[in-house]
């Protein structure tokens, strides 16, 4: 570098200045992409594809091992689950477990939102708040099971608090999580207002945590869908009247093996029905909308 | 467009018609904040007044406490030593009356559009809707967003974002404006264009602006009374006026000895110091 001839010098170069074309004289600007193209771009369409591949591959392999028994064909399945729906026993066991999983789900969102209010209005409620969520959140739900049943007998009390378990503590710490993430500029924003108190928590900081507390109520749902049917398997049956899991339990032992394939359709229907559809909609709806969330 | 030469002597009552009495007086403040391991003094025994319909500055270099002086206006904290009265009364808390602006973009709330952000603060304090709708238009279309009324805060532009704030506080129509390094952070064209923007939107309302900075030339150009603050701890290093430069005057020389006699005392300053 010291060599002083070695240093390169930019070009002397002349000056130019263009008129601009107005676009007509170039071609479209912009162009729609073929049908195929925009069809394969959809990612409905690509999801359905794989979906009947996965289908047909599973159909070959049943009737290649020809074990009824051990795992049915894609059509026998479908078969079980049409009869089952026909005949009112998946709509009705689905009832039960869904009234179980609402009653719940809104208990644990109830007792949530005692928590984080305790928690966002003083700092001892924050304190006991993470000390719980603490202890609680790593435990799996489905473990109080055998307490909850000594507890509460067997039967839905039993699996209801199971399912406040695992709802409570998830969603009250993304709540509370959301809620510290608020920016102060924010905050000091909504303080300018004039807004003090409870109209502050609902109009400002609520809002403001909503991406948070949103995935905290997916990730409440997911626990509390798992862990229900999950206890429904064990314990599911008070009366007669037992849930989804009681019923894929029940044709186990009765060795109707697609009725069970049947069940485990429905509650991944419900599941992909939830998750995909309602929390999707509620994701487009707002967070997406207000650009606080990218696609 | 030149600005009104008389306004900008605003600070001196004889120039008005009527002796006028100041909207704040902050009197000997004295501001501390923590931080996690630090009890940081911000300012030492500031005092200055503000007058009605002024452009006060307040300029100083960064951290001389001249954003805590702001916040400490607005109310978001107290004075440890000192007080700060706006119409005679201490300031108590942040509220309506001192609608603020901030430096960050994001200060709008972006589940809300630009019409329903400029609106919020009116409807929660009990302004009719009506009026509210009205008031909203006009402040809009006073900072040329007649065209993303409907939009997200996410779709807008930095300098977009900062004329949403600034409606939506004016909307209000506060005793004061206070704005902190509002400009701070969008690009030279478009924050002479604010600039600009702003002070038309002064000359037509004449509302009392309180405008925080640390670049010598905004205040200049902005302001019709400079407060000029020393290095942490803050203190008052100077008060003075400024005629109000249009934009043809802004090379000039008048201007630029107004900026070199800052700059001269920050500068001197910087190096009084060990």
């Amino acid at each position: 570098m010291s060599d002083v001839a070695m240093k390169l010098t930019p070009l002397a170069r002349q000056e130019y200045e263009y008129e601009i074309h107005v676009p007509a004289t170039i071609g479209d600007a912009a162009r729609p992409l073929a049908l195929a193209e925009r069809l394969w771009n959809a990612a409905g369409v690509r999801r359905a594809v794989i979906l009947v591949l996965l289908a047909c591959l599973w159909e070959t392999y049943a009737r290649i091992g020809n074990n009824p028994l051990l795992f049915p064909t894609f059509t026998d399945t479908v078969a079980a689950l049409w009869q089952g729906i026909a005949s009112g026993v998946i709509p009705q066991r689905l009832g039960v477990t869904l009234r179980m999983l609402a009653m719940g789900y809104g208990i644990g969102l109830l007792l949530a939102g005692v928590f984080v209010t305790l928690a966002v209005s003083t700092r001892i409620g924050a304190d006991l708040l993470s000390t719980l969520t603490a202890m609680f959140n790593p435990l799996p739900a489905i473990a109080m099971l055998p307490l909850a049943l000594l507890w509460f007998g067997l039967g839905q009390p039993a699996i209801v608090f199971t399912i406040v378990n695992s709802v409570l503590w998830a969603v009250a710490l993304n709540t509370q999580a959301g809620c510290l993430a608020v920016s102060p500029t924010l905050r000091m924003a909504g303080q300018t207002f004039g807004l003090k108190g409870f109209r502050y928590v609902v109009k400002i900081l609520m809002p403001a945590a909503f991406p948070a507390i949103l995935s905290g109520l997916k990730i409440g749902w997911a626990f509390a869908w798992r862990t229900l049917i999950a206890a429904e398997l064990v314990f599911g049956v008070s009366s007669g009247r037992g849930g989804l899991g009681w019923f894929i339990f029940e044709n186990r032992n009765l060795l109707d093996t697609a009725s069970v394939f049947a069940g485990l359709l429905t509650v991944m229907a419900v599941g992909l029905f939830v998750e995909g559809l309602i929390f999707r909609t509620i994701e487009i709806r707002t967070i997406r909308r207000w650009g606080m969330q990218q696609a | 467009m030149p600005l009104p030469r008389e306004a900008a002597g605003g600070a001196m009552p004889q120039l008005s018609t009527a002796p006028q009495a100041p909207l704040l007086r902050a009197r000997g403040v004295t501001l501390q904040y923590k931080t996690p391991d630090q009890l940081i003094t911000a300012t030492y025994r500031v005092s200055f007044d503000i007058y009605p319909a002024e452009r006060f500055v307040i300029l100083g270099p960064s951290g001389c406490g001249k954003s805590t002086v702001l916040k400490a206006i607005a109310g978001f904290l107290h004075p440890v030593e000192g007080e700060i009265l706006l119409k005679n009364h201490p300031v108590a808390e942040p509220g309506p009356d001192r609608m603020m602006v901030f430096q960050e973009f994001d200060q709008l709330l972006p589940w809300k559009t630009v019409r329903q952000n400029v609106m919020l603060p009116m409807l929660e304090n009990g302004i009719a809707r009506a009026e509210a709708e009205g008031r909203a238009r006009h402040v809009i279309t006073k900072v040329n967003l007649n065209d993303f009324v409907d939009a997200y805060p996410h779709m807008l532009s930095g300098g977009m974002k900062q004329r949403c704030a600034i409606a939506r506080a004016m909307a209000m129509q506060p005793d004061m404006l206070l704005m902190d390094e509002p400009y701070a952070s969008l690009d030279a064209l478009t924050r002479r264009r604010m600039q600009d923007e702003l002070l038309q939107l002064w000359d037509d309302i004449r509302f009392t602006l309180v405008f925080v900075t640390h670049s010598i030339e905004e205040a200049v150009i902005i302001g019709s009374r400079i407060l000029v603050l020393s290095a942490r701890p803050g203190q008052v290093r100077a008060e003075l006026n400024s005629p109000g430069f249009a934009h043809g005057e802004r090379a000039g020389p008048a201007f630029q000895a107004l900026v070199q006699r800052i700059h001269a005392m920050l500068f001197g300053d910087d190096q009084a110091k060990p």
